[in-house]
């Protein structure tokens, strides 16, 4: 069994409803508490085909429907928040009308929408004192370029709207253009912060398509740099709030152990990304007796170093200040926006993709993080608690002395006519993937989605209240990708 | 004549000196080595020979200010003792000039701000305005309080510390925690504003000067290091037991206790994160009752003489 959340559907076992059916069962569905993972659609001759994806337990259920994108179906948002996203997407991208839809702006602005960024009119809040600030889209520093319009009233921010889009490269339709066996490359980056998220995502998707079951010793290779990989990004996270905020020991310290992990990766697999780790039926990680301890004693060092920093963070009374209350999403907020990962889990909603544990998570668990705050000082805070979690798992892996070389068996011919759809917990939340082939065995569709896409807008409800000066700390605190929802 | 060419060596080389060490401090927390102390030397060598660029929608106002800034920060060093010798000018309530060539020096740069119409910049000069509104009052219950605690009218015999009973003490604590806050404040220090920030939603000072280049931006760096100075000094003066004489030891004296203080504030700003943008004026109150407890210890005491 595949230790990620992944699976391959015969098309012709899907069960296709009418729009109005399908429309009732995610109602149901989000009735009995299944959460959606990804609905997308797909266009197919005149119609569009809408797929709705959900996460039952540990497995994945699928459904699909098919509409005429000039009648479309009446929207779900208003009932749903968490399909906001998809709702605004399938608009975008395929021109389904979406009836009654609240707020259909467009996720990126593909293709000819690009043109009309710079005139899309913002929400205006009216009123003598209110003001507006617009920060972006070209910022300060080596960020990625994304806009916000802020609604001011002094210091107070009444409403943010995010405008995103400039960094859309048209991912999804190049993943088509070239044999589906060697997209790695490009998987890995789809965001290039989450690399070993999406490369492994492919790789499982490609996997379950062409029905090949991968060797645990490449699983587990994988799972190690997913897990370098999170405490990478999360100490990176960390340096950069604490730098955000001011203070200095943890900006310095923080940064310095990113270092030592992002070198882990890279005696590991030749790149500090963690790119080229994870191929399909393969992998190229190298571990041998040498570099097995050298990679223990930087986990060693990692847990060492960082538990006195952590603890100097924490207990710096003037970093809690600054933290707390800030930028609070609640529970409920989280579970309505559909927020995943990280976002989700400091707000006290238990999403983890690797739990229930399945594959080689059973032999190896490892601990489900959350925190209940959902203000910046809980995401920092939860931050803390994975590094620690996933430097605890690597040193109960490292100590039963695995080896393993790059390998790569020859992938299989694809199956045809199949969905197959891939989740993986990557550090900032699920990374998903659906590949589906037609009748002949080749790729028809491609459908990555980054966790960005569903987070931005917790990042807009969580801003709204608090002071202007506050948001670099909570955008700092969810840290979402701009590449990754522009695709 | 040696108080004098002291004064003026202290301000030329100083505030150069202040800002590397903070800087140096700052560094060596954060485990790096640091630049070295001259840096701001260098960096505003580099900045004169520069050619500014200019927004098209700003106007004279714009370019003046940096020059306001600078020539009001020299103006309000001279009445300032700034080697321990003395100042180099005294006159009688010389402390309101100090107050109001600082509020100048401000307004020249709020409206050199205001004047590029950009909103992060307004933003930072509506911050700078409401925190120089309570900071004023501070500068002047300080000021007065020691004038009244020493019977004299200028700022530099004021400054001179007269311990001479458990009031005096008092007023002389309260006197020296109101200044560090007004330090912080007036050099836009952590903190209250983070001077290394990238992040111009949350600056102060910083966002105000987002415009300026070239020599206008080596004016306004200028001014915050002899600001910073300045007001360092200020604190010095009341810790200095030698205050007032003139000698060699007196003039060691009070660099080095001006290079503690710089620090001093090192070592906060390492180890102690920013404050939230709407606490800073309760942070500010802080120094202003501070300074009213200063005030009103000199109560009894004769007043001018």
């Amino acid at each position: 069994m595949s230790s990620v959340l992944a699976r391959a559907i015969p098309v012709g076992e899907i069960e296709v409803l009418a729009i109005d059916a399908w429309r009732a069962q995610l109602l149901a569905r989000a009735q009995a508490r299944a959460r959606p993972v990804i609905v997308y659609g797909r266009r197919d001759a005149a119609r569009v085909v809408l797929t709705a994806v959900h996460q039952d337990g540990a497995g994945l259920v699928a459904a699909r429907t098919s509409v005429d994108p000039a009648t479309g179906y009446h929207e779900l948002t208003s009932s749903l928040p968490a399909l906001h996203c998809f709702e605004r997407e399938l608009h975008e991208q395929l021109g389904v009308r979406v009836a009654g839809h609240p707020w259909l702006k467009p996720v990126r602005f593909e293709g000819r929408d690009q043109a009309a960024m710079g005139s899309y009119p913002f929400y205006r809040v009216d009123g003598k004192e209110v003001h507006e600030v617009a920060v972006g889209p070209i910022h300060a520093g080596v960020i990625e370029p994304g806009s916000f319009r802020f609604m001011c009233f002094g210091e107070h921010v009444l409403h943010l709207e995010i405008h995103l889009g400039y960094q859309h490269r048209g991912v999804e339709a190049r993943l088509l253009q070239r044999d589906p066996r060697a997209l790695a490359p490009w998987a890995e980056t789809i965001a290039g912060d989450t690399t070993i998220g999406h490369a492994w995502a492919y790789a499982a998707a490609l996997e379950a398509l062409a029905g090949h079951e991968v060797a645990p010793e490449h699983e587990l290779a994988r799972a190690v740099m997913l897990e370098l990989e999170r405490v990478a990004m999360h100490l990176a996270g960390l340096a950069g709030l604490a730098a955000d905020v001011g203070f200095l020991p943890g900006a310095a310290t923080y940064g310095r152990l990113r270092t030592t992990a992002i070198n882990s990766s890279m005696r590991l697999c030749g790149s500090r990304f963690g790119r080229g780790a994870v191929r399909p039926c393969g992998s190229g990680v190298t571990l041998d007796d040498e570099l097995r301890e050298l990679l223990r004693a930087n986990v060693q060092l990692l847990r060492r170093d960082g538990a006195i920093i952590d603890d100097s963070f924490e207990h710096a009374r003037s970093v809690r200040h600054r933290l707390a209350g800030v930028g609070v999403v609640s529970a409920d907020l989280a579970m309505q926006l559909g927020l995943v990962g990280m976002a989700a889990r400091s707000a006290g909603v238990a999403i983890d993709t690797r739990m229930p544990a399945h594959g080689l998570y059973e032999h190896h668990p490892i601990a489900l993080c959350t925190e209940t705050g959902g203000d910046c000082w809980a995401r920092a805070q939860l931050r803390i608690s994975e590094i620690r979690a996933s430097l605890d798992w690597l040193d109960r892996v490292l100590a039963e002395r695995p080896t393993w070389r790059p390998a790569r068996d020859p992938v299989p011919a694809l199956a045809p006519s199949r969905l197959a759809i891939a989740v993986v917990e990557g550090w900032r939340g699920e990374v998903v993937h659906c590949l589906e082939t037609g009748e002949d065995g080749a790729l028809v569709h491609y459908k990555a989605q980054d966790p960005s896409l569903r987070n931005w807008m917790g990042l807009a409800l969580a801003v709204r209240g608090n002071d202007i000066s506050d948001f670099p700390i909570c955008n700092k605190s969810f840290d979402l990708s701009y590449c990754g929802n522009d695709l | 004549m040696t108080s004098a060419i002291a004064n003026i060596l202290a301000l030329l080389v100083m505030p150069i000196v202040v800002t590397g060490t903070i800087n140096r401090v700052k560094a060596r927390w954060a485990g790096r080595v640091g630049p070295p102390i001259f840096q701001l030397a260098f960096d505003l060598w580099r900045l004169v020979r520069k050619t500014p660029v200019y927004s098209k929608v700003t106007t004279p106002v714009f370019r003046v200010g940096p020059a306001i800034v600078l020539v009001t920060s020299v103006a309000s060093a001279c009445i300032v003792p700034l080697a321990g010798t003395g100042s180099l000018v005294a006159f009688s309530f010389d402390f309101v000039w100090f107050a109001y060539v600082w509020s100048f020096g401000r307004v020249a740069l709020m409206l050199g701000a205001l004047d590029t119409g950009s909103s992060f910049e307004g933003m930072g000069a509506s911050r700078e305005a409401t925190f120089a509104t309570l900071l004023e009052p501070v500068l002047f219950l300080v000021a007065g309080a020691l004038c009244l605690h020493g019977g004299v009218r200028s700022f530099e015999a004021a400054l001179v510390p007269h311990l001479d009973g458990p009031s005096a003490v008092v007023m002389w604590l309260c006197a020296i925690g109101a200044l560090m806050i007004v330090i912080q404040v007036e050099a836009a220090r952590m903190p209250v504003d983070d001077p290394t920030t990238h992040l111009e939603l949350t600056m102060v000072h910083e966002v105000m000067i987002l415009d300026h280049g070239g020599p206008e931006l080596a004016m306004l760096q200028a001014a915050s290091a002899i600001k910073t100075f300045v007001a360092i000094s200020v604190a010095a003066t009341l810790l200095d037991p030698l205050a007032g004489e003139s000698s060699i030891l007196a003039i060691g004296a009070h660099l080095g206790i001006c290079l503690a203080i710089a620090i001093g504030l090192g070592m906060i700003e390492s180890l102690v994160a920013r404050l939230k943008l709407r606490i800073v004026p309760q942070y500010i109150v802080v120094a202003l009752v501070s300074a009213g407890i200063a005030l009103l210890s000199t109560l009894g005491r004769g007043g001018f003489s």
